[in-house]
């Protein structure tokens, strides 16, 4: 019956786990990193609870930021996505995305990428941000944003294709 | 009173989203003041048991390696042993204080970090086994940073390329001390600042830690020189050093516990206390 609430709790471990052995060590041209654990916020169904997404993606952030050291950024970060997620629902998928059942799960369209990339660009830009926490390095933060978007939004597709449903 | 009760269940989902909003922004901005005192770090149980897990297995990739560089430095620390004048005298106290001044403790980097602008490193040693808050870290190449926070069994360090970090260092030729930072932009090169334009340096002038430091012995290798420019806003050299040290590989460190550091620190603060 909690057949969602499970497999919620399962790409939440999974994700992390993923982030801290894997993504967190890649260092592609000695600093760009994929955030790919931001997936669990996208991949949350759409009509549920929007309050225990907003208590989940904090969790997830803080524990990145636990591996990392980075303060409260990534929960900062993942906060803001997860509250902005119902506007870029309307913004990708139509005024009327309530009733119908997005499923983000599913065959890339043009409004599923839309929607993954400015949730991407919007986690990573305000994670930069409060990463250099200076105006100064608006520049640079700009810069790692967009390279690191690109990584993230490659990685987070091929993880979607892996682990897409199997359809019957 | 109703209204109230009616406002805080109308609003519920934005009030959650502000107050978890000012929580992580209270730990962001923690976490960027100078000494800081954050309690999400990754010094606690959870975090160094699985960084402690996945160095185990990642130690297995770079043995031979590793192994290398230690018997390296074992040769020329048995170098300085056979070259002792008087071998009678090798191991000998003070006779005064009974004791040696630095004690160094070996430690392995569980944690590694170095992609972002303050990056800080993890190593599977902390309170039980004497470290401390301030404590100098090096390898056998050169240093690597600064104990931050201890817990009982890990510790953080602040690495030397992080944008907080300041160390004093000289030019060994000259005696010129300035300080150590990082421009947070390539993890093979760190900065030496307010060099005075008196002192000749150039490209491949050896830079090791300063006196003028308590974390610190003097005369711990940092780098070379690769570079000698004029700060156009101070008219002090920075030079631009290029690190002995592989900031991206560390395994074995070495933690230097000066005794004296705890009484130096005091004599500081009362005299500065005394001038107020």
């Amino acid at each position: 019956m909690n057949n969602a609430l499970i497999l919620n709790i399962v790409r939440f471990i999974f994700l992390l786990a993923a982030q801290i052995v894997i993504f967190n060590n890649i260092d592609l041209f000695g600093y760009i990193n994929p955030y790919p654990y931001i997936l669990f916020i996208l991949l949350y169904p759409v009509n549920s609870n929007r309050a225990g997404l907003l208590v989940a993606s904090f969790l997830l952030g803080l524990t990145v930021d636990m591996f990392t050291n980075s303060g409260g950024i990534h929960a900062a970060s993942c906060l803001i996505l997860a509250y902005l997620r119902p506007t870029y629902f309307k913004f990708a998928f139509g005024l009327s995305y309530e009733y119908q059942t997005i499923k983000i799960n599913d065959r890339l369209s043009p409004e599923r990428f839309t929607f993954i990339f400015i949730s991407i660009l919007t986690h990573h830009f305000i994670l930069f941000m409060l990463e250099y926490f200076k105006f100064t390095f608006i520049l640079e933060a700009l810069l790692r944003t967009i390279a690191t978007a690109i990584f993230t939004l490659i990685i987070s597709i091929i993880i979607i294709y892996l682990f897409k449903p199997n359809k019957r | 009173m109703q209204q109230i009760i009616n406002f805080v269940f109308k609003n519920s989902t934005r009030l959650l989203f502000l107050l978890l909003l000012i929580t992580s922004l209270t730990l962001t901005i923690q976490s960027h003041s100078y000494h800081r005192s954050t309690v999400v770090n990754s010094t606690n149980v959870l975090t160094g048991s699985v960084f402690e897990k996945m160095s185990e297995v990642n130690t297995y990739f770079s043995l031979r390696e590793q192994n290398n560089k230690l018997a390296q430095e074992n040769a020329s620390l048995r170098k300085i042993l056979f070259n002792q004048k008087d071998s009678t005298t090798i191991l000998k106290k003070d006779s005064l204080k009974g004791y040696d001044k630095i004690d160094v403790i070996q430690s392995r980097v569980i944690n590694n970090s170095y992609s972002v602008s303050e990056n800080y490193l993890t190593i599977n040693s902390g309170a039980l086994q004497g470290i401390k808050e301030d404590m100098g870290v090096v390898n056998s190449q050169g240093i690597v940073g600064i104990v931050e926070k201890v817990s009982p069994k890990y510790a953080t360090i602040l690495s030397v390329l992080n944008v907080k970090s300041k160390i004093n260092a000289k030019v060994k030729k000259s005696n010129h001390f300035g300080s150590l930072i990082w421009n947070a932009k390539n993890a093979g090169y760190v900065q030496l600042i307010e060099i005075p334009r008196l002192a000749s340096v150039k490209k491949g002038d050896t830079i090791v830690t300063g006196g003028n430091s308590r974390i610190f012995p003097e005369n711990i290798p940092v780098g070379i020189i690769d570079k000698v420019y004029t700060d156009t806003e101070t008219n002090y050299y920075t030079l631009n050093v290029r690190l002995f040290n592989d900031m991206t590989n560390l395994n074995h460190v070495y933690i230097i516990s000066n005794k004296e550091s705890a009484e130096i620190k005091k004599l500081e603060k009362e005299t500065i206390k005394a001038d107020e």
